[in-house]
């Protein structure tokens, strides 16, 4: 209070005229008056309307199809069999025939989707070790405690990925082939890779150092293979032996957990390179062949193979359009409403004389 | 030497003078003061425990322990540790400044310098040094460094005189004695330094009015009491020089063993606020048991099942113990509904405006360089909700300054002025003065504005020249005069002083008195009056006069007294003038002077012989000694003639009418409690406006006994009640115009109160007090004073403000919810225990009006949007917990959590807690009810608690299922799902931070820069730290703590992303601005009208102001008051107060030390005339 000035002069203790200290900076004050407040409602709405039924147009034009393949075919065997989980070494595999009633234009999606799995529970998600997964050496041979019971195997040798999240990682292996009327067989092409978050994919999730010497399988060495696993970690892929590791597409996608106990997971992409899919995914029989592996019985959950196609904001998804539309509506009431009391019974103003 | 030293409770003290190695024995106190609570060493720990002594902070430390056991931890412990440091260190700071500005001032008492008898010699020492039976001298106007027995002074008989100003409040002089044994030791130092007297006293205790002890030297026993202490804290005064042994030191001083602490007062929003916490914290347990037992259920049917896939020992062996953990765990994730920031942000919003009460240059008085000073910085929002005012008047109201302001003299009237026109001018400070400079003799403070009476008197008309000099005899005025014509009067009544100083500057000068006579220097030439009688004044009479005998021979008596009284026992010649001058003192009663009239008669030489006679005898009369007097004095004040009156203002202070009709229209009550006169006190109520001549009733209740008390107040409660019904048809909601009505007051003298306040009367008082719309409560003393804002306290559950000036009224404004003190005056005992200060009265508008409506329109605005918020942000988890199988998995990102409340939304609120204005100050001052909301506790109480809380649960709702319903089938625009929990988390986080700033915005009623800054600076920082915390550098370094990576990046380039924070924006926000609208279009408030004013007169352009002007009513009543207290008279004729003798006897009575204070008390008089306050 005055301090540059503290000391002597009639006035030295005079606070400063500056306008924050006299609570006078200049300031607007806006209010909700009807001018202001009435047309908002009104553009609101239409903006609302506009985006409602922009997406519901994009909506009905995708389309998407779930199979449940849980124990649908030939799988309720291998329903049966993963049960108990003394079989989970032998080896199921089931089809599945279903019907793709249009075309699916454009790029089609293939997702695994889960029912009442429930990646989202705290213990469960907290149950991983980045710093493991980014390739760190240290981290590798000594997983974080929170992977806890999934860290060491019975012999004290540390997991490598550790933790429930990677242990319980989906491992049915999926093939659509394709029937078209002639009676041929042609495997629907998908693209395995690329499915996983860029980032994820290059900066989450690293292997530990290699070189063309030092081999992935040696740069694990000294761990082991999760309690589930039939393959150890850097074995994930046949085909591409750069798909192994904490690198492999599939791991990467099943660990960025779900936040709701039904989800669906990204499992490829149609190749369209060739006939009859340069179009898309066209219409007619289907035969979904399962490599039959993981276990949904215990907790009465779902699996199913989702085929998708995708709009300009993402998937088929109703709830966005239907909830624009929906919220239009009501803003648009809210806004009559307004308007009318306003009008007809509001007195704003009037009651102004002092 | 058969003492018990090591006795913890000191029973007796023993004190031998010059001997400090006996004195140590005892280890008695050192009078080093110490009111600082650390030290560089015990800071750390001493603080950290009285901080975790707090309930918020051992509550949050309760959870930081609990975060730390892994089974139940669902946030990491950063999330709670951050912002508990933050808070910590922030209080620590300020405590640690707050003890530092301690140990500068105890550093600057201890190091104050005294001198000090050390081997017979004195030394200078520091205080700090002075030690228990040391001798110290004391030099005139020097503070009194110890408590200390007064052993010798350079006064007569040992007498020394002290102002005890900063000890109990009192600005008088008092006298101190010592004993005469001591006394004879003079300023000789070796006999000091030979004085082996031992003292056996009391031990330190807190009376500052009672000391009890002996001294015992030369096997002599001496009785010792207060009157011989110094106590430390006094000031010498008038006195040269004198010695003292010190007794108590440092803490055992009765000054310090007197501060006690001073009790802290807490707003009424504080303690709903600690209600509402309570609640909340019920609501946090009620929530988690909700989702314990969630726990227990889905562990029980779903969660068993996944035992292949999570195997926890722990939960596999019982569900019921899962739950319990899960309870835990869910306490940690929702406490954010209890925010720390809430407590450090309440406590910087209020530190903040109390700066601005400190800076407010409106309320700087320049005269005095006195800014506003807001002492306590935890009250301002209470500013807002005063429904009651008690009044000091003396000073406050007044300035406790009379001026001489007109007179009628033989029917004409002066101190009018008068433009060309014949207009009346009102009269400022630029308004030309009289030039007195014909006086060498003159008061150069004085003015007057009339020159009309200067002129009479020059012309030497005689009427004139005998009501000047009737103002000049007729008086109890002692004349100091130091230097040649340096007249200082040194009157009992101000009044008094105010009429002698207006005949001294027209030319009658009062020069001397003695018991005899009284001289003059009328126009210059001294003339000595032979001073015969004084029949002195008292409550009854309303009158005095005094008989003279002029240099002529001739005798005369002069009486001046109330009009009533004195036009009836005049000469029945003077009835036409008697007519005239009544005019006119009803013209001055009218703007609120007040009056006295003025007669004299001529005696006749052997009427007076004869009453004199009669008089004497009377004086001597062992009975009814007054009374025979008084009906002496009856006899010869019969049959005089009128001279005039005179018209005294009791300058009020600026703008106190102004004021108090402002606070009026706010609905405040204003009381005036107030120690002086019935008459005194009304007068003042006439001129502040506060009563009125339209007013119904004037109750006036002046019973002496229980009974009479409440007949009074019956009847008046009867006769008021009668209106009650009209009253509350009357009393619409129109705010705007005036409601009408009927209107009373109230005055009650100090003893009827004394009875009203007993506990059968307590009620009735009240019911009849608050009923009317004035109340004075004249002759009261201190603690009725407190007593009458208690009684307030307890029944009307009102916010009360006590404001005074002097150290009567210190209980009262410790009593008050609010204290405020009038600085930059003499005394500073009011403004030392006030909880805000400033320098005149009319500051209370603006301080309550503006700064106190303000403050409290911020917090509760504040408090509703952090409820809000916090409710809004909290509440989400609890939704998915019914998704993630209650297993306590937070939505957000760890370290959103912890910034959530402390960086992301905590400037925007706080920018609008300091700066908001719903109104500005202008139209806060033009509108008073606007402060009615306040006393009505409509902005923040449960309901509304409710509501925004309310508000914070349905925004938490949209916020979850908005974006779980868009999730559960979105994909990202490339395929690659997007469903995850991080991008989820980041989806809300933004969504609520987004719908929180338009929340804010809405709140926000005046846009500053800061604001600005804050809330889209806090948008920006949220979106950078988003960034940031997601980024690869980070994430690199902690993978661990930062598993955000990319997400930013990943998720808020989808579009859907957008459509989801744009929808659940939409949705959270419309229905509040709807109902916004619809509340102020159909039910505006007073503010929204007023807002509405402001805004459509802003586009008009600045109007011109009509400010209020209070016009003052004519009245048809006595005018009369009058300071003054009987028995003055007397003490002149005797003399007693005339001299001091000049030298002491050494045979004064040994056995008797108390006679001789009587003998000289009247030497005294004189000296505390002018520190006498009214």
């Amino acid at each position: 209070m005055g301090k540059k000035q503290a000391g002597t002069g009639p006035l030295s203790r005079r606070p400063d005229n500056s306008a924050f200290k006299q609570q006078r900076l200049p300031a607007w004050s806006p209010s909700l008056t009807a001018q202001t407040v009435l047309p908002t409602f009104y553009i609101l709405s239409l903006v609302c309307l506009f985006l409602g039924i922009w997406l519901f147009i994009t909506v009905e034009n995708t389309y998407e199809l779930k199979v449940d393949y849980t124990n649908a075919g030939t799988c309720e065997r291998c329903f049966d069999l993963r049960k108990h989980v003394i079989a989970s070494k032998t080896a199921c595999t089931c089809t599945v025939s279903f019907q793709v009633p249009k075309l699916f234009q454009g790029d089609v999606f293939f997702y695994y989707g889960l029912r009442n799995f429930h990646q989202n529970l705290r213990r469960y998600m907290d149950s991983r070790d980045d710093a493991q997964m980014v390739g760190r050496k240290n981290n590798l041979k000594a997983p974080s405690s929170y992977c806890a019971p999934f860290d060491f195997d019975a012999n004290k040798v540390p997991i490598a990925p550790c933790g429930a999240v990677a242990n319980s990682v989906f491992n049915d292996s999926l093939t659509v082939v394709y029937n078209p009327a002639d009676g041929s067989e042609i495997q629907v092409p998908l693209y395995r890779k690329g499915i996983a978050w860029y980032t994820d994919k290059n900066v989450k999730f690293r292997n530990p150092p290699t070189n063309d010497t030092f081999t992935l399988q040696q740069a694990f060495e000294g761990t082991t293979r999760p309690l589930y696993w039939q393959r150890p970690v850097y074995e994930l892929d046949d085909t591409n032996s750069n798909n192994n590791g904490f690198i492999n597409d599939d791991l990467i996608v099943w660990m960025r957990e779900a936040a709701f106990p039904n989800f669906k997971k990204l499992y490829g992409v149609l190749n369209r390179a060739q006939g009859p899919f340069t179009e898309g995914l066209p219409p007619g029989n289907y035969t979904l062949s399962i490599n039959y592996n993981f276990p949904v019985e215990p907790f009465r959950g779902r699996k199913e193979l989702v085929i998708s196609m995708v709009t300009w904001f993402g998937g088929q998804n109703y709830f966005l359009p239907i909830a624009y539309l929906v919220t239009s509506g009501l803003i648009l009431v809210a806004a009559v409403v307004l308007t009318m009391v306003y009008v007809k019974v509001g007195k704003n103003g009037k009651n102004m004389e002092e | 030497t058969k003492l018990n030293f090591s006795s913890a409770l000191e029973e007796e003290r023993h004190v031998r003078a010059n001997d400090r190695d006996y004195n140590e024995r005892f280890s008695y106190a050192d009078n080093r003061i110490k009111t600082a609570k650390y030290n560089v060493f015990t800071f750390l720990p001493i603080n950290l425990f009285e901080q975790f002594q707090r309930f918020a902070n051992a509550y949050f430390l309760v959870l930081l322990i609990l975060q730390l056991i892994p089974e139940i931890s669902s946030l990491s412990w950063f999330t709670t540790i951050v912002p508990l440091v933050l808070v910590l260190a922030i209080t620590a700071v300020k405590d640690a400044t707050d003890d530092y500005f301690r140990h500068k001032s105890d550093q600057q008492v201890n190091t104050r310098q005294s001198q000090v008898l050390i081997k017979g010699k004195l030394q200078n020492e520091k205080w700090m040094n002075v030690r228990v039976g040391d001798i110290i001298k004391l030099e005139n106007n020097q503070f009194v460094a110890a408590d200390l027995l007064l052993l010798s002074s350079s006064e007569p008989y040992g007498l020394c005189y002290i102002e005890t100003a900063e000890l109990d409040g009192e600005t008088n002089l008092k006298v101190r004695q010592a004993l005469t044994v001591t006394s004879d030791l003079g300023d000789d130092v070796a006999k000091l330094a030979d004085f082996s007297g031992e003292v056996i006293c009391e031990p330190p205790n807190n009376k500052l009015d009672k000391f009890t002890g002996t001294l015992c030297w030369k096997d002599n026993k001496y009785s010792l009491d207060n009157e011989k202490m110094l106590l430390r804290g006094c000031v010498l005064r008038n006195t040269e020089w004198c010695f003292g042994l010190v007794i108590f030191a440092g803490l055992q001083t009765k000054l310090m063993q007197n501060c006690g602490r001073t009790k802290f007062k807490r707003t009424s929003i504080d303690k709903l606020m600690n209600t509402l916490v309570l609640w909340i914290f019920g609501f946090l347990i009620c929530m988690g048991i909700i989702l314990a037992i969630g726990n227990t259920i889905w562990e029980q049917k779903v969660g068993s099942d996944f035992w292949e896939y999570l195997q926890w020992k722990e939960l596999t062996i019982n569900a019921v113990f899962s739950g319990f953990l899960t309870f835990w765990s869910y306490i940690i994730i929702l406490n954010t509904v209890v925010p720390i920031s809430l407590y450090v942000s309440v406590e910087v919003l209020r530190l903040g405006h109390s700066y601005f009460i400190n800076w407010d240059r409106r309320m700087y008085y320049s005269r005095k360089d006195t800014p506003a000073e807001a002492r306590t910085t935890t009250l301002n929002e209470e500013l807002g909700q005063v429904e009651f005012i008690f009044s000091d008047k003396t000073g406050t109201l007044t300035q406790n300054i009379m001026v001489f302001n007109k007179c009628s003299i033989n029917g004409k009237t002066y101190g009018d002025v008068y433009d060309e026109f014949g207009h009346k001018v009102d009269i400022t400070e630029k308004t030309p003065c009289v030039d007195f400079s014909f006086n060498p003799l003159m008061d150069r403070k004085f003015r007057f504005h009339d020159s009309s009476l200067v002129e009479a008197i020059k012309l030497e008309e005689p009427l004139v020249q005998e009501f000047f000099r009737l103002l000049a005899l007729c008086h109890t005025i002692m004349p100091e005069e130091r230097n040649e014509g340096e007249l200082v009067y040194q009157a009992q009544s101000p009044d008094e002083g105010a009429l002698v100083t207006a005949a001294r500057n027209f030319g009658f000068v009062f020069r001397s008195r003695t018991p005899e006579t009284i001289t003059l220097y009328e126009m210059g030439q001294a003339v000595t009056y032979q001073l015969l009688a004084i029949l002195d004044f008292n409550n009854v009479r309303k009158r005095m006069s005094v008989i003279v005998r002029n240099p002529k021979g001739q005798l005369k008596l002069y009486s001046k007294g109330a009009d009533t009284i004195l036009f009836d026992r005049l000469d029945p010649s003077n009835e036409e003038l008697m007519f005239t001058t009544s005019e006119h003192l009803n013209e001055f009663a009218g703007e609120g002077l007040r009056t006295l009239a003025l007669a004299y008669k001529d005696l006749d030489e052997d009427v007076f012989d004869e009453w004199m006679k009669k008089l004497l005898f009377a004086s001597t009369a062992l009975d009814n000694r007054e009374e025979k007097l008084g009906a002496l004095y009856e006899e010869i004040e019969q049959g005089m003639l009128l001279l005039g009156a005179t018209a005294i203002e009791d300058k009020l202070q600026e703008g106190v009418p102004e004021t108090i009709a402002c606070l009026t229209l706010a609905n405040i009550k204003i009381w005036v409690l107030t120690g002086d006169k019935l008459e005194t006190a009304m007068n003042i109520g006439y001129s502040c406006n506060m009563l009125r001549d339209d007013m119904n009733t004037v109750f006036i209740i002046s019973g002496h006994t229980m009974l009479e008390v409440q007949q009074e107040l019956s009847k008046d409660k009867f006769s008021s009640g009668l209106d009650m019904e009209k009253t509350e048809l009357y009393s619409s909601d129109s705010v705007f115009e005036e409601t009408i009505i009927a209107e009373y007051a109230l005055i009650i003298n100090g003893h009827s109160l004394a009875h009203a306040l007993e506990a059968d009367l307590e009620q009735i008082l009240v019911d009849v007090a608050c009923l009317c719309k004035t109340v004075i409560c004249c002759r009261v003393t201190p603690l009725q004073k407190a007593l009458v804002v208690e009684l307030i306290k307890r029944h009307k559950r009102a916010v009360t403000l006590a404001i005074g000036d002097g150290a009567n009224d210190v209980s009262m404004i410790k009593t008050a919810h609010i204290g405020v003190g009038i600085s930059g005056q003499e005394g500073m005992q009011a403004v030392l225990a006030s909880d805000y200060s400033f320098a005149q009265f009319r500051y209370l508008q603006r301080l309550l009006l503006v700064h106190g409506r303000w403050s409290y329109h911020r917090m509760c605005n504040f408090l509703c949007y952090f409820f809000y918020k916090n409710f809004a942000f909290t509440l989400v988890h609890f939704w998915y917990g019914f998704l993630c199988g209650f297993s306590a998995q937070t939505v957000y990102d760890q370290w959103f959590i912890t910034l959530f409340n402390i960086v992301y939304t905590s400037l925007p609120v706080l920018a609008m807690g300091l700066f908001d204005q719903d109104v500005n100050e202008q139209y806060s001052l033009r509108f008073p009810n606007l402060y009615r909301p306040g006393q009505l506790n409509q902005l923040f109480n449960k309901r509304k608690f409710f509501t925004c809380t309310l508000q914070g649960v349905c925004t938490s709702f949209i916020l979850f299922f908005i974006p779980y319903g868009a999730f559960m089938t979105a994909v990202r625009d490339d395929g690659a799902h997007i469903s995850d929990q991080q991008t989820f988390a980041v989806t809300i986080a933004t969504s609520l931070v987004i719908v929180v700033s338009v929340q804010i915005g809405l709140d926000t009623n005046y846009w500053t820069a800061v604001n600005h800054f804050f809330i889209w600076g806090s948008l920006a920082v949220y979106f950078a730290i988003l960034f940031a915390m997601h980024s690869d550098g980070i994430f690199t370094i902690f993978p661990n703590q930062f598993p955000f990576i990319g997400t930013a990046r990943n998720s808020l380039n989808q579009k859907i992303v957008w459509l989801v924070i744009l929808l659940t924006t939409v949705v959270c926000i419309m229905p509040m601005v709807a109902v916004r609208f619809i509340k102020a279009d159909l039910y505006p408030t007073q503010t929204d009208k007023v807002r509405l004013l402001q805004q459509a007169t802003r586009k008009q352009g600045p109007q011109e102001q009509n400010l209020r002007r209070v016009r003052r009513t004519s009245s048809r009543r006595s005018a009369y008051a009058f300071a003054h207290q009987q028995g003055y008279g007397e003490l002149i004729t005797s003399g007693k107060n005339m001299k001091v003798p000049t030298s002491s006897t050494s045979t004064y009575p040994l056995s008797s030390p108390t006679r001789g204070l009587t003998g000289t008390s009247s030497a005294s008089i004189c000296k505390c005339f002018r520190h006498q306050k009214h």
